[in-house]
């Protein structure tokens, strides 16, 4: 409970400029760091979804999502250990053509990382993979040994494991009265500390 | 707000017409019933004030002499009136000065619409004369705010802008709307009030386990403590709250946003909580086994530390905002949900009790409080007045009936520890934020918001000099608010805290004042300086008696200090009354 790791944060959030912004300082706020964030389209159209990763007690995630989940136009927050997540990082490497010409051990090792080849000039050859951070990490090393230019890795993305997406919710969501009942039957204490809606 | 005129307001806008967009502004408020706005114009909303001009009869506009006047009266208004708050203010400085304001309304809860112009659409992010970020300014100090560039997007917004303001926990919206769009001309399509927006749950579903659970809870409970804030008041619910402790015959103890939602003599009502409040509701956290929060939110001012508090009491945490519950204090039962719903639904359920000697515990606090602070303050031996004596003489004269507007230090601890009231939303003060110069901008919208109530403005002589602008308000306008000013010639709360803890260095808290009642005269308001005993009722009569705005400055002790007390770090049962 009160030891730091990593959380994913998945927020379903209405599209609407300032947004990204009275997101991100309830982090700055309370001093922690964004350790990587992702806004993208959902699998609804109109509705945006954020990833964003921070390194954290879960006591202070679940304050912090309760606090976003009360933005006006924010839909739905979760936030997820690593083991309940699938997730990936897209990163492209900028290497010199020729040195990757002479040495044909980096191909192999393209291979072995899953990398491809994103661009070849005369001059430069632009790689690129996907995957954890220890993955990323670990070819962004060897390249370096042969001349690696550029880097650049993307933040994390993410998907809840056990899901079932946000068609369902948002019906609810769009009921013209969606809060105002009583619900009877009655639920388990962790989907109580869990649960805000 | 009536649905009459809305309805009249949707038909007559059936047909489209052409409009501008200050003019669909003046037909928002009007749709929504508003009938006073606290505002300063200038360059940027120039446009929305044109359109005001026609609409003068309708809309009620008072001119402020600072944008922070104009929010704090907003803020005033809304507090004694239960309705929403309506603030204008230009672009730039006008807008930075709402920031105060804002966010004293947003940690206080206090529902506000406030509407600042903006520079042309095409000017933005160009420096232009008078402009400032202003959504990104605010946007950690309101509930939700949104920049309009479009005069089609107006409606909408501000029906909106009304909506999230009011529902669920209130807070401040800032709607910016930039010049252009006031001026452009649109195809008015009628307003339509805004009662739904997807992502937004203004209010959380009621699980009937949990009021269930607190039922049994409190029915089992053999030292059950009740505290309670202003979500009573906010919720509507201080019948259903009275009916909830006297069921089950259980004391009550407030915060200071809390106070006035129970009449102060109502048996059950035991005082007041936290750092400055009672030596009972304190003391007792610490020894009750059963602890109800209701619609409250465990501030550090209330609680002390947090690990010597309540430490032996299973806590049932009734609010409407989810994310109150476990934020400071593990809440063992979480009642989510408007207090006015759930409340009733766990009264149903309540065993009919009596805690007599429970209670009994409270008087017995009080009685050692009354004799090492409470009578010496009302009753002192010393030559010099007290604080308390003049709050008491004021309930003697008021029969506690007034609204009491307080700023923010020792005077105010102790007009919240010693005034009486007996009806709700009396007690308007700035409590979460600490804002100095917060009462005498607070006591003109409040006037607005109760005209037929006294009003009295208690202030230090600290506060009063950062507002003291606002008299011309009160001048030009003839607002009939009492000016209470306890001039104890020290920024007193900060001294007595330099006296307490920081060895008696007195580190800038030596304030002069002017010649108020000098001050008042120039602004043609009455007034009276005094600091003997026995001018003391007649003072305050001529005050309360006289036709119109009063100012009374009365000098106090000048190093009396607040006690009970419980010091920064010290859990509430360490609670000094000296």
């Amino acid at each position: 409970m009160n030891m730091k790791q990593e959380y994913t944060l998945t927020i379903y959030t209405e599209n609407q400029v300032g947004l990204l912004n009275r997101i991100a300082i309830m982090f700055s706020r309370r001093k922690i760091n964004i350790e990587s964030m992702n806004t993208s389209p959902s699998e609804i159209e109109g509705i945006h979804r954020f990833n964003i990763l921070i390194n954290e007690t879960e006591d202070v995630v679940r304050k912090i999502v309760r606090q976003i989940e009360k933005q006006v136009d924010v839909l739905k927050a979760y936030f997820n250990t690593n083991d309940t997540i699938i997730w990936q990082e897209l990163a492209l490497y900028k290497v010199p053509t020729d040195v990757i010409a002479e040495k044909v051990k980096v191909e192999r090792l393209l291979r072995t990382y899953g990398a491809r080849v994103v661009a070849i000039m005369s001059d430069y050859t632009i790689f690129e993979t996907t995957g954890q951070r220890e993955e990323t990490d670990t070819l962004l090393k060897v390249l370096g040994e042969y001349g690696l230019i550029e880097f650049v890795r993307s933040a994390r993305i993410a998907i809840i494991k056990d899901s079932k997406g946000f068609h369902e919710k948002l019906k609810e969501f769009e009921l013209a009265e969606p809060t105002h009942h009583i619900i009877d039957e009655p639920i388990s204490a962790a989907e109580a500390a869990s649960k805000v809606v | 707000m009536q649905t009459e005129t809305i309805n009249e307001q949707i038909d007559a806008a059936v047909a489209p017409i052409e409009i501008t967009g200050g003019d669909a502004v003046m037909r928002a408020l009007v749709a929504e019933g508003v009938e006073t706005i606290f505002g300063y114009p200038g360059g940027a909303i120039m446009p929305i004030y044109d359109a005001l001009y026609d609409y003068r009869d309708q809309l009620e506009h008072i001119l402020v002499r600072h944008e922070q006047g104009g929010i704090h009266a907003g803020q005033g208004y809304a507090r004694t009136s239960g309705k929403t708050g309506i603030v204008f203010a230009t672009s730039g400085p006008g807008a930075t000065n709402l920031v105060t304001g804002l966010a004293d309304a947003m940690i206080d809860s206090t529902p506000l619409v406030c509407i600042t112009g903006q520079v042309f659409a095409h000017l933005l992010g160009t420096d232009a004369f008078q402009e400032t970020d202003v959504i990104n300014i605010t946007t950690p100090v309101t509930k939700w705010n949104y920049q309009v560039t479009d005069a089609n997007e107006i409606p909408e917004a501000l029906a909106k802008a009304f909506y999230i303001a009011k529902s669920g926990r209130p807070g401040p919206v800032l709607i910016d709307i930039t010049k252009n769009a006031q001026v452009q001309k649109f195809n008015y399509p009628g307003y339509k009030p805004c009662k739904h927006i997807r992502s937004y749950r203004p209010k959380p579903v009621v699980r009937k386990e949990f009021t269930t659970a607190a039922a049994a809870m409190i029915n089992k409970a053999e030292r059950p403590l009740v505290i309670f804030g202003q979500g009573v008041i906010l919720g509507c619910a201080e019948n259903e709250f009275k009916a909830f402790i006297e069921k089950s015959g259980m004391p009550a103890a407030w915060t200071i946003l809390g106070l006035s939602a129970l009449s102060t003599d109502h048996p059950l009502n035991v005082g007041m909580l936290g750092m400055h409040g009672n030596y009972g509701p304190n003391m007792l956290t610490n020894e009750c086994d059963v602890l109800i929060a209701v619609g409250m939110r465990f501030d550090d001012r209330v609680t002390g530390r947090l690990d010597r508090y309540a430490k032996q009491a299973k806590v049932i945490h009734l609010d409407i905002d989810p994310s109150e519950i476990d934020k400071n204090v593990k809440a063992d039962v979480p009642v989510w949900g408007d207090c006015k719903e759930t409340l009733p639904m766990i009264t149903a359920l309540l065993e009919k009790k009596d805690h007599r000697q429970w209670v009994n515990k409270f008087s017995e606090c009080m009685e050692k409080e009354k004799e090492a602070v409470i009578n010496e303050e009302l009753n002192p031996s010393t030559d010099s007045l007290t604080m308390g004596e003049v709050i008491e003489q004021l309930n003697v004269l008021t029969k506690g009936d007034a609204i009491i507007v307080t700023d923010v230090g020792q005077h105010q601890m102790v007009a919240c520890r010693y005034a009486k009231f007996n009806q709700t939303k009396s007690n308007i003060t700035s409590g979460g934020l600490g804002t100095m110069g917060f009462a005498l901008p607070a006591a003109i919208g409040a006037k607005y918001g109760a005209k037929d109530r006294t009003i009295v403005a208690v202030i230090g002589d600290g506060g009063i000099q950062m507002t003291i602008q606002e008299l011309g308000t009160i001048m030009q306008n003839n607002i009939n608010v009492k000016i209470l000013i306890l001039n104890n010639r020290f920024l007193g709360m900060v001294r007595q805290w330099q006296d307490l803890f920081n060895e008696k260095r007195y580190s800038f808290v030596d304030i002069a004042s002017p010649d108020y009642v000098a001050v008042a005269k120039g602004y043609k308001i009455e007034g009276n300086s005094i600091e003997e005993r026995k001018d003391l009722i007649n003072a305050l009569e001529t005050m309360l008696n006289h036709d119109g705005p009063y100012l009374l400055e009365v000098f106090v002790g000048k190093e009396n200090n607040v006690f009970p007390m419980v010091p920064q770090g010290c859990g509430v049962s360490e609670i000094r009354l000296k």
